[in-house]
């Protein structure tokens, strides 16, 4: 879109990630981090360890201390500070996942939790005077699997379906202590598999244009799911001061990338993907939620789009100008064939009306003429009957008048006048 | 964008929590920062000031590069804008740089709605960025923002005080856009002169109440540099792409039978001061500006308008949710009730034309009827004449029976008589 200058000179603003960066620092970043599993997997040593902090103690008990009959979903929010960077960390826990004999619907707390968390951020964003943001959704799930060295349970395919599409799911085998490289290596490639069959879609690492990179990001996708280790005692080895578990026969290192890969969980999680985390949530999770609630919202129960399984590009309000222009169409349409039909009846009627008139009008004529013809019939028998009746009394005048004159005759023969 | 992080450190119930190693989160700036550049930057400069006032010359020298610009005649019949983008970089930063030119610009005889094109164009911008927003499906991540980030104002060096133009064109823009005034064509005023200018012109901006931008003062990295840069508003620049010789360097300067005004001299005129403050230390928080100040004003009044409020009136917050339900209930209601008055309509236009057809029908009927008692008087008249003239026929028998009956006899008579 924009033509290709090239620049003479220093300008600057090469300067801007730099400006950016002080910004960023200045503000301060959030994370809220979602643990799942079972009591007793390691959940809050693990969390302790990744952030090399007392967020779960003795005064503050980790999810497994707290015995519940149902899901919890429970947050726990700290401050961070590290080389002059704020952290507010925010860890929400799910006592009770699992635990019960029926674990049926166990996600459902867990899906209404994030669900409320991107509403109260619908919300925010939405309202008229937006002031500060306060972003709390969960920008990442790690979801623990008990080290069984078979494969997934039903209730980790359950949840992980589930909530693929609603949160960044990183599945991650807890305990891994447990298990030996090989039996591990099993274990992970029977998961992946179970992963695939499954279409679940886990985390996945972006491409970049960097090489480097790139094969770093290889190299951690080969060894998905992450098999972890956690501890919260510090223990001597060879003279250094490490995190680990002490056994009898050894210390498994939890830092230790031989033994287990929590340094690439950490590192992947804290030191190079924690931003890309939330972007993946705020720019396709947050998205999901935000353009199904808001089609929700402008169809309310037509399915016309919906049937043709596309959501619209534009906002609500624009879909309702939308529809008020068709149905404004639709309106026109609507009264032109009232219209229509309206004139058509209108038409049969008059002319109806028309033939009932002349009907009657040809009816008056024809009785006219009858009557006319009457009339002249009669005028015509009486015609005659005077002209016979006038010439009946002429005639009868006549012969009286010759009877007159034939009388008169006689009597004057009689009185003998006659010769 | 980075709205998302914004500093809630203060309302939290939350623990501080000291780390017992090196975790790895100071990298987040980084992190962040990584991203910005891959995905780019974006900086949107609006020129408004008068044909030839430097505007052009003014953007090469600050981007050290040729940028297309045909020299504005001032024949314009308006003020129009023109907006160029090109795509800059300068070591592994990409800037896509949006220059906008008010071409046209005092020109007029009347200038009295010069401002207006101006205003509507920063207001455009920030209506695509609304809808967008707004949209159901949106990507906001790689959307091309072309809100106006700043703009440079340019002030004629006519060394006395600003034009009315400015002050009005100032006002109507300080609340939609960051201004930084500028005396162009610096070269032309003397230091004296430039000291009481400057002075007459900050004073006059204060007192009519006209915001400029102010260099911020809150980040201790750079509060000082600002705070002094704020002291030497506006900044007068000189501009110029041609090179000239001086001592045994080539310098950007314009050369006078007097002397050689050179523009990266501090002491010659502002223009470092103004690259400093615009490009190198400042242009992320214009950004910011621009999104948090600038653009949420604009949002807020147009939601306003639209009907959205934050709260109803029992002063209970409205979720999105139920906000577009009310306008979608609202909407269909209105839609209802159009439909209902139209088959309203059509219902009394039935009845109405019903009723006059049924009164024609009535007229003709009685119009028959009519008829038909006149027939019906006829007929009877008829019926008389024929019965007189019946009568007169019979009447007129009897006579002429009579009459034979009586004229045989007396020849009956005669015949007695004679014999």
């Amino acid at each position: 879109m924009g033509q290709q200058k090239n620049l003479d000179g220093y300008v600057g603003f090469a300067s801007l990630p730099n400006q950016v960066y002080r910004k960023s620092v200045k503000r301060g970043f959030e994370f809220t981090l979602m643990v799942v599993g079972e009591s007793g997997l390691g959940k809050s040593t693990l969390i302790n360890s990744l952030f090399l902090t007392d967020l779960y103690s003795a005064e503050y008990p980790g999810p497994s201390h707290r015995i519940k009959k149902t899901v919890q979903v429970e947050q726990s929010k700290v401050l961070i500070k590290e080389g002059g960077v704020q952290l507010l960390l925010t860890i929400v826990d799910t006592p009770g996942f699992g635990d019960a004999v029926d674990n049926s619907n166990c996600w459902q707390p867990i899906i209404d939790h994030i669900d409320s968390k991107f509403e109260d951020y619908l919300n925010s964003e939405s309202r008229v005077n937006r002031r500060q943001m306060p972003d709390s959704r969960i920008h990442c799930c790690l979801y623990f699997i008990a080290p069984s060295g078979h494969g997934l349970k039903p209730l980790d395919i359950e949840f992980m379906k589930r909530l693929h599409e609603k949160v960044n799911v990183i599945p991650l085998i807890a305990k891994a202590d447990t298990l030996t490289p090989e039996e591990c290596q099993q274990f992970k490639k029977q998961i992946m598999r179970e992963i695939q069959e499954h279409k679940i879609k886990i985390y996945e690492f972006p491409e970049t244009d960097d090489e480097e990179e790139n094969r770093l990001v290889k190299k951690i996708k080969d060894k998905l799911p992450l098999a972890v280790v956690g501890s919260n005692t510090i223990i001597e080895v060879n003279g250094k001061r490490v995190r680990g578990r002490q056994y009898p026969w050894g210390v498994a290192e939890v830092e230790n990338s031989d033994h287990c890969d929590f340094t690439i969980l950490r590192d992947m999680l804290i030191r190079t993907h924690m931003q890309d985390l939330k972007d993946v949530t705020n720019n396709v999770h947050y998205e999901n939620y935000r353009s199904r609630k808001l089609a929700a919202v402008t169809y309310n129960g037509v399915d016309n789009n919906k049937a043709k399984g596309q959501l619209s590009t534009k906002s609500p309000l624009a879909q309702m100008e939308e529809e008020r222009r068709e149905h404004v169409t639709k309106m026109k349409k609507m009264e032109m064939e009232m219209e229509q039909v309206f004139e058509m009846k209108v038409k049969e009627k008059v002319q109806k009306l028309k033939d009932s008139e002349a009907e009657l009008q040809r009816r008056h004529e024809q009785m006219k003429k009858n009557l006319e013809a009457q009339h002249k019939e009669l005028e015509e028998k009486r015609r005659v009957f005077e002209d016979e009746r006038s010439n009946w009394e002429l005639q009868q005048r006549l012969e009286q008048q010759k009877m007159e004159a034939s009388r008169t005759l006689e009597k004057n023969k009689k009185k003998g006048k006659i010769f | 964008m980075a709205a998302t992080d914004v500093d809630v450190f203060s309302n939290e119930e939350k623990r501080n929590l000291s780390l017992g190693g090196h975790v790895g989160f100071d990298s987040l700036p980084d992190q962040l920062v990584s991203k910005s550049v891959t995905q780019g930057f974006c900086f949107n400069i609006l020129c408004v000031g008068e044909t030839g006032i430097g505007k052009s010359t003014l953007m090469n020298t600050l981007f050290n590069t040729m940028f297309e610009n045909e020299e504005a005649s001032h024949y314009q019949n308006g003020v129009y804008l023109r907006p160029r983008t090109y795509d800059l970089q300068e070591s592994n930063v990409h800037l896509k740089l949006t220059i906008v030119d008010t071409v046209g610009f005092g020109d007029q005889i009347n200038k009295e709605d010069s401002y207006k094109p101006i205003v509507d164009y920063i207001d455009t911008q920030f209506e695509n960025y609304l809808q967008e927003e707004l949209k159901i499906k949106r990507s906001l991540f790689n959307y091309h923002d072309t809100r106006i980030h700043i703009c440079l104002y340019f002030i004629a060096p006519t060394g006395h005080s600003l034009k009315s133009l400015d002050l009005v064109t100032m006002k109507k823009l300080d609340s939609k856009v960051n201004i930084i005034p500028i005396i162009a064509k610096a070269d032309t005023i003397s230091k004296s002169e430039l000291h009481k200018f400057k002075i007459k012109i900050m004073s006059e901006l204060v007192s009519n109440g006209v915001q400029i931008y102010q260099f911020p003062t809150d980040d201790e990295a750079v509060s000082e540099i600002n705070a002094s840069m704020n002291a030497h508003l506006p900044f007068a620049v000189v501009g110029s792409v041609e090179e000239v010789k001086v001592g045994n360097k080539t310098v950007r300067a314009r050369q006078y039978p007097w002397g050689v005004v050179q523009v990266e001299n501090e002491s010659h005129c502002d223009f470092v001061k103004l690259r400093e403050m615009l490009i190198r230390v400042n242009m992320e928080d214009l950004r910011e500006q621009t999104h948090a100040r600038h653009y949420e004003l604009y949002r807020r009044c147009k939601l306003e308008e639209m009907g959205f409020k934050d709260t109803d009136p029992d002063s209970q917050p409205f979720s999105l949710q139920e906000t577009y339900e009310a306008k979608r209930k609202e909407f269909l209601g209105d839609l209802q009730r159009k439909e209902e008055e139209m088959r309203q309509m059509f219902v009394n236009k039935v009845k109405e034309t019903e009723a006059e057809l049924k009164e024609k029908e009535r007229e003709l009927h009685e119009k028959f009827e009519q008829l038909k008692r006149m027939h019906q008087d006829e007929k009877r008249k008829v019926e008389e004449k024929r019965k007189e003239l019946e009568d007169e026929m019979n009447a007129f028998n009897r006579r002429k029976v009579a009459c034979e009956t009586l004229s045989s006899q007396p020849l009956k008579k005669d015949k007695d008589k004679k014999n």
